[in-house]
């Protein structure tokens, strides 16, 4: 299991590095930070090329079809119970495939969700099947991706309090009642339009999924175990060469309310719901991006006033912000 | 949602209409005719040529008429009354071996020149939205 996980820690550096060391032969050596400003997208929360809440066709970095790119991205959002953090890499090779890492960190800022942390790594690859959102602008046919996310090593923490007795660590089928699976592999395709006549970038996203919260909940539940397709949109107004803004919006499902056996037939677990959010993003340059929005990921872990003693029905909305650093 | 945003959305919306919708009038025309054009590409050329990632593709070229060929392009493009008697895109870039960042870099030395030439930066899209496909056949 140790060999295993090692492999996996150090497979995508050594990837890149093979990557690099190839393309150093290459007549165009090295990266040819040939693509045009913001037409790689931003790096969204599972760490994929794309926008902040669902990955895109886009492949990300700034290298064209003969060539590569990479960034790096640190990500902060700041809700009412919860601070998340997600900091990682990704590369992009001839405009055709992109790899993914990202760590993410939850965790929870008010009352008994104060002793809470959650910790999860995803691993992404996406591979572009056709089209050309920039080029094709002569037809109606969008750029076309598909790629997974596997969420792996989510470890939750929960801190001595005064309501947890003694402090528990494990994952989430340890921890979090009625969760399946410790860790799980996300599916998707997107298609991404650009309308440069409009200046309007559309995407939409279909992810096969059995995450419960994005994964830091496990994935699946008694009775909910199928892969469900959720659909992602994005909507982006290019308002000038270092501006856009849009809305996007992320269906999830809700494992963890509705499940097979209960006694009551749902639990008060977690009640799910859709996020969405409204972002600004700004590319001063063409190795950097920030990325500002409004999110709302709507309930997180609402315990009730049974379970531990103090109600946290709380609608989780609130700032999001990114960087991304690259070439 | 809040007001702020409600108002926001309506501002982006009405802005975004004004510009999906089209007017009566050509694009060849808002950009303010053939010698809006003729600055713009004169400007565009200058930038080609102090642009190092491509300025080597037009060493052996013969400006005057390189600058024509552009202005009847990008005339005809947009709507205008001209007629490009050149060669296709097709044949003028056969076995040069122009690569896909040339093709970006000659777009940035585009936008370079509209901007600074004051077209709107919707207007830049809409023009570079009618160049791009030319991407296919440029790029061999």
């Amino acid at each position: 299991m140790k060999q295993h996980t090692l492999i996996k820690r150090l497979g995508l550096p050594l990837l890149l590095c093979t990557a690099a060391i190839t393309f150093q032969n290459n007549a165009y050596a090295g990266p040819d930070q040939g693509k045009l400003l913001a037409t790689h997208g931003v790096t969204q929360f599972d760490g994929a090329g794309g926008g902040g809440l669902s990955p895109w066709a886009l492949i990300t970095g700034g290298g064209t079809s003969d060539s590569w790119g990479a960034n790096t991205h640190l990500t902060l959002i700041n809700l009412p119970s919860y601070r998340v953090e997600s900091y990682g890499v990704s590369a992009g090779f001839f405009d055709r495939l992109e790899l993914s890492y990202t760590h993410q960190k939850l965790r929870g800022t008010s009352g008994p969700l104060e002793a809470l942390k959650i910790d999860q790594d995803v691993f992404g690859a996406k591979v572009r099947l056709f089209g050309h959102a920039v080029y094709d602008q002569d037809t109606w046919i969008p750029q076309v991706s598909a790629g997974f996310l596997h969420h792996r090593n989510i470890k939750i923490d929960a801190d001595h309090t005064s309501i947890l007795p003694q402090s528990l660590t494990g994952k989430p089928t340890d921890l979090v009642p009625f969760a399946s699976h410790d860790s799980g592999t996300e599916y998707y395709l997107a298609a991404t339009k650009l309308f440069m006549r409009q200046s309007l970038l559309v995407n939409a996203t279909l992810r096969m999924t059995k995450a419960n919260q994005f994964g830091f909940l496990g994935f699946g539940s008694p009775g909910n175990d199928s892969y469900e397709p959720m659909l992602e949109t994005s909507v982006a107004y290019l308002l000038n060469h270092n501006l856009a803004v849009g809305a996007e919006y992320r269906m999830k499902p809700n494992n963890l309310e509705k499940i097979k056996g209960h006694p009551l037939g749902v639990s008060s677990v977690d009640a799910e719901e859709d996020a969405w959010d409204i972002f600004v993003a700004w590319f001063p340059s063409k190795n950097v991006s920030l990325t500002a929005a409004y999110l709302d990921l709507g309930e997180i872990l609402n315990p009730g006033q049974t379970a531990l003693g103090e109600s946290n029905s709380k609608n989780q909305a609130g700032a999001y912000l990114s960087l991304q650093v690259g070439f | 949602m809040k007001k702020f945003t409600k108002l926001a959305l309506v501002i982006l919306l009405s802005h975004i209409a004004t510009n999906v919708w089209a007017t009566n009038t050509t694009l060849y025309e808002q950009l303010g005719g053939k010698d809006a054009i003729k600055v713009v590409v004169d400007d565009f050329v200058q930038n080609v040529a102090a642009d190092k990632r491509i300025n080597y593709f037009f060493k052996n070229s013969d400006i005057a008429h390189l600058k024509q060929m552009l202005v009847d392009q990008m005339c005809m493009a947009t709507g205008g009354p001209c007629e490009y008697k050149g060669r296709s895109m097709d044949q003028v870039h056969k076995d040069m071996g122009v690569k896909e960042l040339h093709f970006n870099a000659l777009a940035e030395d585009l936008y370079k020149a509209l901007d600074d030439n004051g077209v709107p930066y919707h207007m830049q899209n809409k023009v570079m939205a009618i160049l791009a496909p030319l991407k296919k056949v440029v790029v061999q």
